[in-house]
């Protein structure tokens, strides 16, 4: 029961994760999004591993969602550097451009 | 108490749902951060609840603890350059795009409906396989429980970690490494970002947590060998105390030489290699340690990891490298006098 209430758990958190990641168009939403949805997998990954009638529990899976927390905060300060340097570059871009334009404006 | 516990599981697994729904969308990003702290804290309650403690410890050190703090400073970074109504916009598309994205918005509204269609579908889909999951899985747990005794620990997570799966540990200490080199190749922001004034109630605070922190983390990575605890989760309560330093504007930390930073990045990834590279010599395998040192050189690669797990995540919060480090003048419209004092 808690096994399957814990699984069923972590999929709809990775399918939510999923439909942010595929619809909200702000890059760190989406960075959030992802971050629920490893969050997700993680769940399902102890949960369906863990056996609630012997309380026993596995190891391996523990130690793979340890290394893959790990790893996925390493993708986020990535992911997050990227879209910073994103939005930096897309300012530059904005200014130049209205800079331009008020040059062709003074120009005519 | 049976009753009791499955009332908990349900209330805990409904407020996860709710929170995460929450967070995906509440229209403020700042909110939907805090939500998403909110969120790990309570994940972390579940990993207790699975009878995963190291788990629960990463996910309240790192996953919350770093991950959070990680998300506000990139929205401070991104709000204090672009503006705070750019921030419902997407990156890249000029400046008055802000109407028209929305109207596009409207106007994709039937691919909306497929994309949740499909989304729906997609969640069906996996909840059925769960329910037809022949049960009980099979797993490793009496392999582990067999061969700890050769493992040189009595923490079978730690066991899995550092001695059976020491291949996967390995590389995962290497996408650190690669991660903190991105960072520092693709920002050359100043590497302790200045903070307006601190308040003396929080120097005097944080000079009295320092050394208890890095106390726990210590304890936390010798800890790991006997129970709950870790390279991992000592290396991020580490990384806490550096952060710590890195928001409270410390006057020495700006004139920080770069090199012994680099050192402590690498030395997790190289004694791991040359721990591999000893397990080759002697054991004629990659990884495998001799049974009667295991134990020692494992709380030696431990710590050693421990300190570069630290160094590396608070190196992410810090977004850049440090100021002595900056060769070249920083990229222009980034940084406005606030570039490397020395050059």
């Amino acid at each position: 029961m808690t096994t399957i209430l814990y699984s069923v758990t972590g999929l709809l958190l990775f399918v939510f994760g999923l439909f942010a990641l595929i619809v909200c168009p702000h890059p760190l939403r989406k960075i959030l999004g992802g971050n629920v949805m490893s969050a997700g997998i993680f769940l399902f990954l102890v949960a369906a591993s863990y056996r609630a009638d012997t309380g026993e529990i596995d190891a391996v899976p523990q130690a793979m969602v340890l290394t893959g927390i790990v790893v996925s905060v390493c993708i986020t300060a990535v992911a997050l550097v990227l879209s910073t340097r994103l939005q930096q570059a897309a300012d530059q871009g904005a200014r130049r451009r209205r800079k331009r334009r008020r040059e062709e404006d003074a120009g005519e | 108490m049976k009753m009791l516990l499955t009332g908990f599981d349900l209330l805990l697994a409904l407020t996860l749902l709710w929170l995460a729904w929450q967070l995906l969308r509440s229209t403020d990003i700042f909110k939907a951060i805090i939500f998403f702290i909110c969120f790990g804290l309570l994940m972390s309650l579940a990993w207790v609840r699975m009878h995963a403690p190291d788990v629960a410890l990463a996910e309240a050190a790192i996953g919350t603890g770093l991950t959070g703090p990680l998300f506000l400073a990139a929205l401070r970074r991104i709000e204090r350059k672009a503006g705070k109504n750019m921030m419902s916009e997407p990156a890249g598309n000029g400046e008055e795009t802000g109407s028209r994205w929305k109207a596009r918005n409207r106007e994709m509204s039937p691919l909306l409906w497929t994309v949740t269609a499909l989304t729906c579908c997609l969640a069906g889909l996996l909840i059925w396989t769960v329910l037809i999951i022949p049960r009980p899985l099979p797993g490793l747990a009496d392999q582990v429980a067999g061969s700890l005794a050769e493992s040189g620990v009595n923490n079978p997570v730690t066991a899995v970690l550092l001695n059976f799966r020491g291949y996967d540990t390995l590389l995962e200490v290497m996408v650190l490494l690669l991660g903190a080199i991105t960072v520092w190749s693709i920002t050359h922001a100043p590497f302790p970002p200045r903070v307006p004034d601190t308040s003396p109630v929080q120097k005097a605070a944080v000079r009295l947590l320092l050394p208890l922190i890095c106390l726990i983390g210590g304890y936390l990575v010798w800890q790991g060998a006997y129970q709950t605890g870790g390279a991992f989760q000592g290396g991020a309560v580490l990384s806490a105390a550096l952060v710590l330093l890195l928001i409270s504007d410390f006057l020495w930390l700006p004139g920080m030489r770069s090199l012994p930073l680099r050192l402590g990045l690498t030395l997790g990834p190289l004694v791991f290699v040359l721990l591999a590279g000893f397990g080759i010599l002697v054991e004629k395998t990659l990884l495998r340690l001799p049974v009667e040192y295991a134990g020692p050189l494992l709380l030696f690669l431990e710590a050693a990891c421990g300190l570069s797990i630290g160094l590396t995540l608070a190196a992410f919060f810090a977004g850049g490298r440090p100021a002595s480090d900056l060769r070249e003048t920083p990229y222009s419209g980034e940084a406005k006098g606030k570039g490397p004092a020395e050059s």
